[in-house]
């Protein structure tokens, strides 16, 4: 049997809720219901995800999700060795198992025939065949499955389809408001509230250009990087230009716009 | 007396001796000499003053009347003062150089502008570069027209002296080459259009002369500043630039209105803040009006209290921008100017703006240092009123005319205003501030009830677009040269195309056979793949060796497929110039080129429509560059049915093949369509060329540069060329993607087959 408590969130990850989220996912908890989360990319979803499990002190198994990933990968499959073969348990059976959250990151990367393979454990059954051992698995009473995507910058090739979709509650999350966003800032990094501010307020002008030469505005991630480089001493500008514009765009006209909005914020 | 000195009698010796040395016996002279004299000993140590007699005395004896000897007398200390005394040899030279060839006339008019001209250039050096570029011009636009045995003087060079100073307030002496480069170029042969050139009045050297200005141009930055605006204030509104450089007695200053934030087309730079930091400091301003102002009922104010109103106001709503973004300050401390406390004398002048200026310095800049007791009670009640929250205008305006009140003065009504250190010119000029309940007793409007009403003009087809051309001696672009006018192809019998194609029946079921190899196998084979459809055997006997052998073996044995579709939009351009009439061959079919034209495009659109590929036809001629002619013959969405064959079927030829428009104009329907590969085909029976070219090499360039273009967007452009002799030039302009076609009559069987060899 797998050691549960590797799966345990040992310390409680900070989270700063920005409604009542945190009580409507115990309520989904509860009743065992599939959960999605949806929003854009450093918004603090999986780190939504760590605190709930943090909180329900269950385990938590995480997947990311790529193109390449297979329906094996999530189930298990048999390895070759010198004596023969040996079955090993995918993540999801392994949640399965143990009664744990599986959270797969980033659900639309993986491919369709893959997705396919949650749904009888997101429905009444909450059953895993295993069609390779010919087992059933029967879900722990406290497994739930977790998903995570973001609506925005994939290709129109890659959506979630309805009959997944369908199979979950959804929280959507976005980038938190002006005051909790600076808030969050401080407390992430003990940051002094004052240049949090600033750093938020750069944050915004990034998220306007959203859909005008950027594909995704500055995520709380990269306003969270810049605020810790700007504490460990790193001149503000220069955390800022490093942390916030050169990473999201190599557009000249942007990056001047966002540097003059560094330069006239910082000074 | 004035007849004395008509004869050269002067009291002083001195005098007497200049005159002497000046040896002239125009009267006109004679009665400025003095007053030139006393300029020039201004200026002109008494050592060079000789030169200056000796020169002028030169200029008297060219045999041009008193013109030249009188100007130069006048304009030459200016010079002097403003370039230094080296500049008369060179001066000298120019002239002498002038006299000799037919150009002698220009004198005058050179040296009438030649102060203002060395006013604005400041150096010996530049004053050289800029003889340098009269000499280039002169040199190459006189000569003889036609044929003529005489010369003629160059027609664009007294209106290049005329407007030489306006010209350098706009450009640097590398600009102004480039303007009168252009102009050499494309007008040496016409004598009228130079004149209009080096006149400014027409289109063209306006154009180049906006291209070539110093500073930050608006079309350059527009992006950034739309971006500026959005990312930085939320506002998208239309940016319009309006013109700085012909508008010379009033200069317009920022506005906005209804239509949008009217910003100047071009900022030079000032001082360390660089044009695209002006541009920006003239946005937010208006941002902040347009957040935090709100119009006043002006009609009992008069208009110094309006000006203090609007200094107020501009005042509240740059710090309030400056509260958003603390670096604004800099900025905008850095443009406005900063006015002398006591440079204004109240007893003599109007004082008004400048304590109004010195004041909205006050506000703005915290170290401003005035000593004035009013002016500092007022910054103080202005930092006050802010302390807490924005106020609003209502409060501002009040401020104000109090602060009107408590200083107000007799003089300010005085006629002569002090006006330096008190324009402030990233500000707009606050026209959405006021609003009259009658009409006011001013004398401009700014909202004009006849102009506002837009006057809609009748759409006869669709507008022209224009293309620039490119210009392969100068390596530049000719803004906006090339005017194309798209149109629908007017149709004739579509059952013409019909027969032509049962004509070619055996071609087609030959097409056919090809056509359906090159379908769309749609399946695509995956392989390494764990699980999938199909065992890969390869993979699975390598895997099974591996595991007999003891290593770890690959489970990846399966391969699966994968749908795959064709993705390629073709637009086929065809030559229809007037060369397509000639019969192919002296005996043969007796057909023309066009006729087996048509045949070749109606079997090619037969084809493509087979494979289902997009596929647009276009055809193009012109007649000359204001008048090239792209007929729509079918759309990327249209079937090929009816009304499409009927349109190939009236297919007609004349003109000339100005190709490179052409080309441009098709890629910009090209370019809009997704695709994996974007083709262009070109069908074409000869070089480019057009009435009104008369240099070859040109147009070959120009349709080079626009394949290059096409190739930058991601587009193949590929030309079948029914020319025999193109081998000299088709590889030039396409590179390696042309074909020749020798034998004309296969031109119905070659162009299917070339393009579906070209996509197999």
């Amino acid at each position: 049997m797998t050691d549960k408590t590797q799966y345990l969130v040992k310390q409680e990850p900070f989270y700063q809720a920005q409604g009542r989220e945190v009580a409507l996912y115990e309520a989904a908890y509860a009743a065992k219901l599939p959960v999605m989360v949806k929003g854009p990319t450093g918004c603090g979803k999986s780190r939504f995800v760590e605190y709930m499990a943090w909180k329900l002190q269950k385990p938590l198994i995480t997947v990311a999700c790529n193109e390449d990933m297979t329906a094996s990968d999530l189930v298990g499959r048999y390895l070759l060795d010198a004596n023969g073969t040996r079955w090993l348990d995918g993540p999801l059976t392994t949640a399965a198992r143990i009664g744990a959250i599986c959270y797969l990151d980033e659900i639309v990367e993986a491919r369709q025939d893959t997705t396919v393979v949650i749904h009888p454990l997101t429905d009444h059954r909450r059953t895993l065949p295993i069609d390779k051992k010919g087992e059933l698995i029967e879900a722990h009473p406290d497994f739930q499955l977790v998903i995570s995507y973001n609506p925005g910058y994939q290709s129109l090739m890659k959506d979630l389809k309805q009959s997944t979709k369908q199979r979950f509650t959804a929280f959507d999350f976005d980038y938190p408001a002006p005051e909790l966003e600076t808030s969050i800032l401080a407390k992430e990094t003990g940051l002094a509230e004052g240049t949090a501010a600033k750093l938020v307020k750069i944050g915004q002008v990034g998220r306007n250009l959203k859909g005008h030469g950027l594909d995704e505005g500055i995520s709380t991630r990269l306003l969270v990087y810049a605020a810790t480089l700007i504490k460990r001493g790193v001149d503000a500008q220069d955390a800022c230009r490093m942390a916030l514009v050169r990473p999201i765009t190599d557009d000249a006209d942007i990056r001047a716009t966002l540097d003059h909005a560094i330069d006239t914020t910082f000074i | 007396m004035a007849v004395d000195k008509a004869l050269g009698e002067y009291q002083h010796p001195l005098m007497q001796q200049y005159w002497a040395r000046l040896n002239t016996r125009f009267p006109q002279v004679a009665e400025i000499f003095e007053e030139a004299m006393a300029e020039a000993l201004l200026v002109i140590d008494r050592p060079d003053l000789d030169a200056y007699l000796d020169a002028a005395s030169f200029l008297g004896r060219l045999g041009r009347g008193v013109e030249p000897m009188l100007v130069f007398l006048e304009e030459w200390p200016s010079v002097v003062a403003a370039v230094g005394k080296e500049a008369l040899t060179p001066v000298l030279d120019f002239v002498k150089a002038m006299q000799k060839s037919p150009n002698g006339k220009a004198i005058t008019s050179f040296l009438q502008t030649l102060a203002a001209v060395a006013r604005r250039l400041q150096s010996v050096e530049q004053l050289q570069h800029y003889l340098d570029i009269a000499r280039d011009l002169m040199a190459r636009t006189t000569g003889s027209i036609h044929g003529h045995h005489t010369t003629f003087p160059s027609p664009g060079l007294p209106f290049f002296f005329e407007h030489a100073p306006r010209v350098l307030d706009l450009l640097s002496v590398g600009g102004m080459w480039n303007w009168v480069d252009y102009g050499i170029r494309n007008y040496s042969h016409h004598p009228e259009r130079q004149e209009e050139y080096f006149g400014l009045k027409l289109a063209d050297s306006r154009a180049v002369l906006q291209r070539e200005r110093r500073g930050t141009l608006f079309a350059d930055v527009e992006r950034q500043l739309d971006l500026y605006l959005r990312a930085l204030w939320r506002d998208g509104d239309q940016l319009v630039p309006y013109s700085t450089a012909f508008d010379e007695l009033r200069k317009p200053i920022p506005y906005y209105d209804k239509l949008g934030l009217r910003v100047p087309d071009v900022f030079e730079d000032a001082g360390m803040i660089g044009g695209i930091d002006r541009y920006r400091a003239v946005l937010a301003h208006m941002v902040g009006h347009r957040r935090w102002s709100t119009p006043q009922i002006a009609d009992n104010w008069s208009p110094f209290q309006r000006m203090a109103v609007e200094f107020f106001e501009d005042c509240r709503v740059e710090m309030l921008l400056c509260r958003e973004y603390p670096g604004l300050r800099r900025i905008f401390l850095a443009l406005h100017p900063k006015p002398v406390e006591d440079a204004c004398d109240p007893e003599t002048t109007s004082c008004l703006r400048h304590r109004l200026a010195m004041l909205s310095r006050a506000l703005l800049d915290p170290d401003h240092g005035y000593r004035d007791s009013d002016l500092n009670a007022y910054v103080a009640r202005f930092h006050t009123m802010l302390a807490d929250g924005a106020a609003n205008t209502t409060d501002t305006a009040g401020l104000a005319l109090s602060y009107v009140a408590k200083t107000r003065r007799q003089s300010d009504q005085f006629a002569k205003v002090h006006f330096d250190d008190t324009v402030i010119d990233y500000r707009d000029d606050n026209r959405h501030l006021w609003q009259f309940i009658e009409d006011s007793d001013d004398e401009e409007f700014f909202d004009d009830p006849d102009k506002s009403k837009v006057r809609e003009s009748e759409v006869v087809g669709l507008p022209p677009r224009h293309y620039p051309e490119w210009d392969t001696h100068s390596k530049t672009y000719r803004p906006d040269w090339t005017s194309v006018y798209e149109a629908l192809h007017p149709s004739g019998n579509p059952a013409d195309i019909d027969k032509l194609l049962q004509k070619h029946a055996a071609l087609a079921k030959q097409l056919k056979r090809l056509l359906d190899l090159l379908k769309p196998q749609d399946k695509v084979r995956i392989r390494y793949q764990e699980e999938g459809s199909e065992l890969d055997l390869d993979v699975a006997i390598r895997s099974l060796i591996d595991f007999k052998g003891g290593a770890t073996p690959d489970p990846r044995i399966n391969m699966s497929h994968r749908t795959d579709g064709r993705n390629i939009a073709v637009l086929l351009l065809v030559d229809l110039s007037e060369s397509l009439n000639e019969k192919v061959g002296t005996g043969g079919t007796g057909q023309t080129i066009l006729e087996l034209s048509q045949e070749a495009v109606s079997l090619l659109a037969w084809a493509i429509d087979r494979l289902g590929d997009p596929l647009a036809i276009a055809g193009f001629h012109s007649n000359t560059r204001h008048e090239v002619r792209y007929q729509h013959i079918k759309g990327f969405s249209e079937q090929w049915d009816d009304e499409v064959k009927a349109r190939v079927a009236a297919m007609e030829a004349g003109w000339s093949t100005r190709m490179g428009a052409a080309l441009r104009h098709a890629g910009h329907y090209l370019g809009a369509r997704k695709a994996d590969k974007r083709i262009l085909l070109v069908l074409t029976d000869g070089e480019p060329a057009d009435i009104d070219v008369t240099d070859p090499e040109h147009l070959r360039a120009d349709t080079k540069k626009a394949v290059e273009e096409l190739d930058t967007q991601g587009i193949t452009t590929f030309c079948l060329s029914l020319d025999p002799k193109a081998d000299e030039y088709v590889r030039e302009i396409f590179g390696n993607r042309w074909r020749v076609l020798d034998r004309i009559e296969r031109l119905p069987e070659q162009l299917p087959m070339l393009y579906l060899s070209l996509t197999k």
